[in-house]
């Protein structure tokens, strides 16, 4: 680049600097701080002592603004009209401008909105996974089982029979509802208007509510006809009510409980003349009818305001006593024998308020906010025999409610007695606190088997059945379930398929811990019940109806079959396979076999030959579902097999291979991805055979517009690239000109999924292919107006660049390279970190050949960094980082000069994340370059880097602490020993960061200055640290005195240290402690020479009355001892052991384990004969408190040196222990 | 009471290992078992040793060794007998 050039530059940057030097509110620190070197002139009302006094507080103008803007907000922000228009142009206001910018469908939705939202798990499930809710939980199940089934214990409940009865009747159901739909529209069948009264009595809001209502019934295991040519059981369902029921969640309908029976919701009448016949007279107008665990317990408020019989409620005790005098007045105790009636519902609904505003004709109700009824009461914070609730919702009160009705729990029987323990319990470990939690869950676990399965379960899983459930709770729930079934064991068979009903939708959750958590208890769950239950319970599921039952239970099957092994579920798989009866019965079978690889990864290859065999057949099924997913399924086990188990796949390569060229569309896609998975198994000449094969097939998809079919391809294409037998030259002849033809193109840049996909397979290619050849094709792309095919292109060189290197890379195509890669850098939008590696790796692969377009690139460079945009600024110093090395390596030290001026005068950046990026720019320029040539000169830097060291963000002191660390490691003599000081002041603040390196910097660095002006005065202000309170600090502080001493040898640093001893605080003395241990730690052998020095100190710390002195004091004795080991202080060490020995009877685990370490150090130093001599005596003292710590340490060298003890080993007077061996004497 | 607990879990995993170490509730028969063990495997696992004594002993070396190794089962005699 030229001078000129350069010139404008640092014009720009002065004007830049200048510009927001004058701007108030910067987010850092204050430039006057850092510009020093700015103004030359001394200023009158400045002190000019700075080292006395501090500079911070001369700014007399802080806080004033120093100019007024002319229009309000940023005027950074407004475009200068540079149009020739002499009139104004009118626009739209801000706020016009901004309304979609925020409120619902935007990503910006309100924080808190959101994440109230987002703790209900319904909220973020798709429609798909909302199906769970047409599930009911089915009739328990007999357990057939049973050890005393000939006792006929457990014939209540219904029978595999039955299940299979019913099921049947729904499918004939569907199958005659589908003829009939099918002759709807087909214009067959002509339905007349129906008349009034049949409009009043079926559903008046047509297919929705229809739908809603026929899912309500199908609790009783048939749905009811809405229709008048088909017969109605509506009398059926209420023998059967009893079990939970959900339903599509709709704003005007009850919400669903659980337990017990609900009277059907009361619909909204939508037509005002129509005779409200079908709607029960009593219920009228109440909006939530009466639930029966809530009869006697408190109405739940649909909304705050809108309920209005609230009026009409009794008055409370609180409120007679505002409203009447205190005196004159008493109050009467209620006559003998009279009972309030608890019970509203009882009272015939007498007050049917009018009902409230979802009815549509209560009108607006203020809420009121003083009214503590209508808020306090509804919901109490309290439970009896609970206590404190974390929370409790408007739902926790259908399930929970019987808990507050306040009735008397001596005349109860014991099942309810035992039923409201069980929901206490519940209550607890769903909204309880922590250790509420975790006590209750105890004891749930514990009693499982006296509580017995049913009252369990049947509390359980209707909570885990309810709508708002949210994570949190579901996890706690399902972990209750999971400790009770191990409890449990086989009797929870009946309750199998409830079980399943609410864990299966787990196996589909988005959350992967929910999977986890799903699979865990299907897994217990079957080794609990049994392989034979289990397969007796969900084969009725598997030629379900509705196909996510069958898509849940397949998914469950595969955890069963890995909880119990594939072996024994094999025989069943083969027959559901091929069962004659259903085609969902085949599909479901061949996606169980699919589900189980995916779940079970390489654990399936000893039984591959089996799965593949059992689902072999079905290839060739009638059905294209079922022959797709069997596809599905082969390449699914194929995956999972990688790279072996070819030969378990041979019986069906041959129908595989005619499939593929029979199937179109979606068919076709299964299959090209079984053989695309099939194909890397084979050996050479069969892949490269088979590859050719498939090819023609793959080539005349490429311009498939399935979005499913384009995926396949790809990952089909990258699998065959990547097999041995496929050749490049095969590849550039035959696949190359037509992949790059369909799959390069603008429009595959804008899906994200498509975009990885084809980054992938490009790179996949390009191993086979080479580096030239890729970039060749794709370089033009570089230019590209969109933005997204660029960094997909981006993407695709760096991946490409990095595994293969830059070396078949011509030089025509090189120039274009740069040239693209430099456009595209230019010209982007927004600062990807992808842009950044592409052009980091291009560079440093091209290495020395980069050196032409260096002055280029720099340039780009240091217009960026003047660019308005922080982040902008930041790439650009990120990237001075990634190619200073290849600069250096071209040569260009004088561009790297300019470049380090540059940066050196952006370090009034006001951005964090961008100074960090500087400083680490400064850094890597000042590795490569050497402190000596470093532009600035180093004497100029390190100055204008000490206040920065002030900064607190993270990214801006590592980035600190390195550069100055480097600068004290080699070059300390271009800094005067003031400089550096005030370096080590800074430097102690820095010991209290909270990320480990910086501490480990700040230490190490604490090191090369001390070096470099010698340790006295760095001791002294580090000794001085000792003094402070944060504990940390004071760690930190003793870390860097080892570190000194290390340094600058211990003699320099242990007087001093060992003078500071003597100041008579607690604190001092310890740090002291502390800094002698990392001194020895460090030192090592180095210690001998000052043993003797250091062990009257330590004799003095050993037999202080403080424990954590004497428990620091041990630590350095360990440290000695480790270090002298075999070098003759063995007395000394002898000594240190008689005065810590009688600290053996300590009992805080933390001063026990140092002095057990500092005995073990000195059993390494003296041998363990001597010190073994000090355990004998105990090990067999009459007194436990006595014996345990002394077998902890004959345990410690027992295990240490076994063997080395051996001769040691005391002479028991017993004539058994004689060891005559030892004795001889040749 | 977890500390305990993961102390008892800690001392019984060392036990596992090492068949030597002990604990509070070792009686000296086990004890002195298990010296009598290790000295004869020390005496056994250091060939020179082994050689010096079965010289001293007069006797051939395999055969001091397989005496030592048979000596190893029951090294102090029969366990006391227990007293309920």
């Amino acid at each position: 680049m030229s001078d000129a050039d350069f010139d404008t530059i640092r014009k720009l940057q002065a004007e830049r600097n200048a510009a927001s030097a004058g701007k108030k509110g910067s987010k850092t620190f204050d430039p006057s701080q850092q510009r020093t070197d700015v103004s030359t002139k001394a200023s009158l009302t400045e002190s000019f002592d700075t080292t006395l006094y501090e500079r911070e507080s001369s700014d007399k103008f802080a806080g004033y603004n120093t100019s007024i803007a002319v229009a309000d907000g940023d005027d950074d922000e407004e475009e200068e009209d540079t149009s020739r228009r002499l009139v104004g142009q009118y626009t739209a206001s801000r706020e016009q401008m901004n309304e979609f910018s925020h409120g619902n469908g935007v990503e910006e939705e309100d924080i808190l909105l959101g994440r109230e939202k987002s703790a209900r798990i319904s909220d973020r499930e798709t429609d798909y996974q909302k199906r769970r809710h047409d599930r009911v939980l089915t009739p328990t199940r007999v357990d057939p089982f049973a050890a005393n089934r000939q006792d006929g214990a457990a014939e209540d409940g219904e029978s595999y029979r039955d299940v299979m009865a019913r099921r049947e009747l729904e499918r004939e159901e569907e199958r005659v509802r589908k003829a009939i739909e099918e002759k709807t529209a087909n214009g067959e069948v002509v339905h007349h208007k129906a008349n009034l009264a049949d409009e009043g009595s079926a559903s008046p809001n047509g297919e929705e509510s229809k739908e809603s209502e026929s899912k309500e019934v199908a609790t009783a295991g048939r749905k009811r006809k809405q229709r008048w040519d088909v017969g109605t059981e509506s009398d059926k369902p209420t023998t059967e009510a009893s079990e939970a029921k959900t339903k599509r969640s709709r704003w005007d309908q009850t919400p669903a409980i659980g337990g017990v029976a609900v009277d059907e919701t009361p619909r909204r009448r939508s037509r005002w003349d129509q005779a409200p016949a079908a709607t029960p007279m009593g219920n009228q107008g109440l909006v939530t009818p009466m639930h029966p665990s809530q009869m006697g317990g408190p109405i739940m408020p649909t909304a705050f305001g809108t309920d209005i019989s609230m009026r009409n409620a009794p008055l409370s005790d609180e409120e007679l006593d505002m409203m009447l005098p205190t005196e004159g007045y008493k109050i009467l105790d209620p006559p003998p024998g009279y009972a309030p009636i608890r019970a509203i519902a009882q009272k015939m609904m007498a007050t049917p308020a009018p009902a409230g505003g979802a009815s549509g004709f209560g009108g607006f109700m203020m809420q009121d906010p003083e009214s503590g009824r209508a808020l306090g009461k509804q919901l109490p914070t309290e439970i009896p025999g609970v206590g404190d609730l974390q929370f409790f919702k408007a739902e926790d009160m259908a399930y929970f409610g019987k808990l507050t009705d306040g009735s008397d729990e001596n005349s109860m029987s014991v099942e309810e007695l035992k039923e409201r323990k069980i929901m206490r319990l519940l209550l607890k470990v769903k909204n309880g606190t922590p250790p509420m939690r975790k006590t209750a869950l105890r004891q749930l676990t514990d009693n499982a088997r006296q509580f017995g399965a049913s009252p369990l379960f049947n509390q359980i899983l209707p909570l885990l059945m309810e709508k708002t459930l949210e994570d949190q709770e579901r996890h706690l729930l399902v972990k209750v379930i999971d400790r009770v079934l191990y409890k449990l064991d086989e009797l929870v068979r009946p309750y199998v398929h409830k079980i399943l009903v609410v864990i299966e939708p787990l196996l589909i959750d988005q959350d992967y811990y929910a999977r986890v958590e799903g699979r865990e208890i299907i897994s217990n769950l079957s080794k609990a019940a049994g392989l034979a239950h289990m397969i007796s319970t969900m084969r009725p599921d598997i030629d379900h109806v509705d196909e996510y039952v069958r898509n849940t239970t397949a998914r469950a099957f595969a955890v069963v079959a890995s909880a119990l092994g594939i072996p024994a579920l094999l025989p069943f798989l083969r027959a559901v396979c091929r069962s004659k009866k259903s085609w969902q019965a085949r599909h479901t079978g061949v996606k169980i076999v699919q589900q189980i690889p995916i779940l079970m990864g390489c654990a399936v290859l000893p039984h591959l030959k089996g799965l593949v065999d059992c689902i072999g057949g079905n290839l060739n099924d009638d059905q294209t579902k079922v022959r797709t997913v069997t596809s599905l399924a082969i390449a699914a086990l194929a995956e999972a097999a990688n790279p072996y188990g070819i030969e378990s796949f041979d019986e069906i390569l041959n129908p595989l291979w005619s499939g593929a060229r029979k199937q179109r569309g979606k068919g076709l896609a299964g299959f090209l991805k079984a053989v695309g998975y099939i194909i890397p198994l084979m050996d050479e000449e069969y892949a490269n055979y088979y590859t050719s094969q498939i090819m023609e097939i793959l080539l005349r998809e490429f311009s498939s517009p399935d979005e499913e079919m384009k995926k396949v391809v790809l990952k089909v294409v990258s699998q065959c690239a990547g097999t041995d037998g496929v050749t490049a030259g095969y590849l550039k002849e035959h696949v190359l000109d037509e992949f790059f033809k369909s799959f390069w193109v603008r429009r595959m840049a804008l899906d994200k999924r498509n975009y990885r996909q084809v980054v992938e397979t490009t790179v996949d290619i390009g191993q086979k292919v080479g580096v030239g050849e890729i970039v060749e094709r794709i370089v033009n792309n570089l230019k590209d107006e969109s933005e997204a095919y660029r960094k997909m292109t981006v993407e695709t060189v760096e991946k490409v660049i990095a595994s293969l290197g830059a070396a078949s890379i011509s030089e025509r195509l090189e120039t274009r390279l740069i040239d693209g890669i430099l456009h595209s850098f230019q010209e982007q939008s927004v600062e990807e970190i992808v842009m950044l590696n592409g052009f980091g790796t291009v560079v440093n692969a091209l290495g020395t050949r980069c050196k032409d377009y260096l002055p280029q690139i720099v340039s780009t460079i240091l217009w960026r960094l003047n660019n308005k945009s922080a982040t902008v600024r930041q790439q650009a110093a990120d990237l001075i980082s990634r190619i200073a090395m290849v600069m250096k390596q071209c040569g260009e030290d004088a561009l790297m000069g300019k470049l380090g001026i540059v940066l050196y005068e952006y370090l009034g950046e006001e951005y964090p994340e961008v100074l960090g990026s500087i400083l680490g720019a400064l850094r890597s320029i000042v590795t490569v370059v050497g402190i000596s040539q470093m532009q600035p000169p180093i004497k100029d830097l390190l100055p204008r880097l000490t206040p920065i060291l002030r900064n607190r963000h993270e990214k801006v002191q590592e980035n600190t602490i390195d550069l100055v660390g480097r600068i004290a490691d080699r070059g300390p003599e271009s800094v005067n020993a003031r400089e550096w000081m005030r370096i080590c002041f800074e430097l102690l603040d820095m010991l209290k960061a909270h990320k480990k390196g910086i501490r480990r910097a700040a230490n190490n660095t604490f090191g090369f200055i001390a070096k470099a002006i010698g340790p006295q005065d760095v001791l002294a202000t580090l000794l001085n640290n000792l003094r402070v309170q944060e504990r940390q600090s004071r760690v930190c502080t003793a870390v860097a005195i080892g570190i000194v001493a290390e340094t600058c040898a211990p003699f320099t640093v242990l007087p001093a240290l060992m003078n500071e001893y003597r100041v008579p605080e607690l604190n001092v003395q310890n740090g002291v402690l502390k800094s002698l241990s990392f001194l020895f730690e460090y030192i090592g052998e180095m210690a001998k020479d000052y043993v003797y020095a250091v062990t009257p100190l330590l004799e003095d710390a050993l037999i202080d009355r403080d424990q954590v002195h004497r428990q620091t004091a041990a630590s350095v004795v360990k440290h000695v001892a480790l270090g002298v080991v075999g070098l003759g202080c063995e007395d000394a060490m002898l000594h240190l052991l008689n005065l810590l020995y009688p600290n053996l009877f300590e009992t805080s685990p933390h001063v026990i384990d140092r002095i057990i370490e500092a005995i073990d150090a000195i059993r390494m130093a003296v041998g363990p004969g001597l010190t073994m001599n000090y355990v004998w005596a105990g090990l067999f003292h009459p007194a436990r408190k006595v014996r345990q710590p002394y077998w902890r340490l004959y345990n410690d060298c027992y295990v240490q040196s076994a063997d080395a003890i051996v001769p040691y080993y005391p002479n028991l007077d017993d004539e058994k222990m004689d060891r005559p061996e030892l004795a001889i004497v040749i | 009471m977890a500390d305990k607990l993961r102390a008892q879990q800690q001392l019984e995993q060392l036990q596992a290992r090492y068949v030597g170490t002990g604990h509070a509730d070792t009686t000296k028969f086990e004890w002195s078992s298990n010296i009598q063990r290790d000295s004869y495997a020390s005496y056994v696992g250091h060939p020179p040793l082994l050689s010096y004594m079965a010289i001293g002993m007069g006797e051939c070396r395999e055969k001091v060794r397989g005496q030592m190794i048979e000596k190893m089962v029951q090294p102090v005699g029969k366990p006391p007998e227990v007293q309920d």
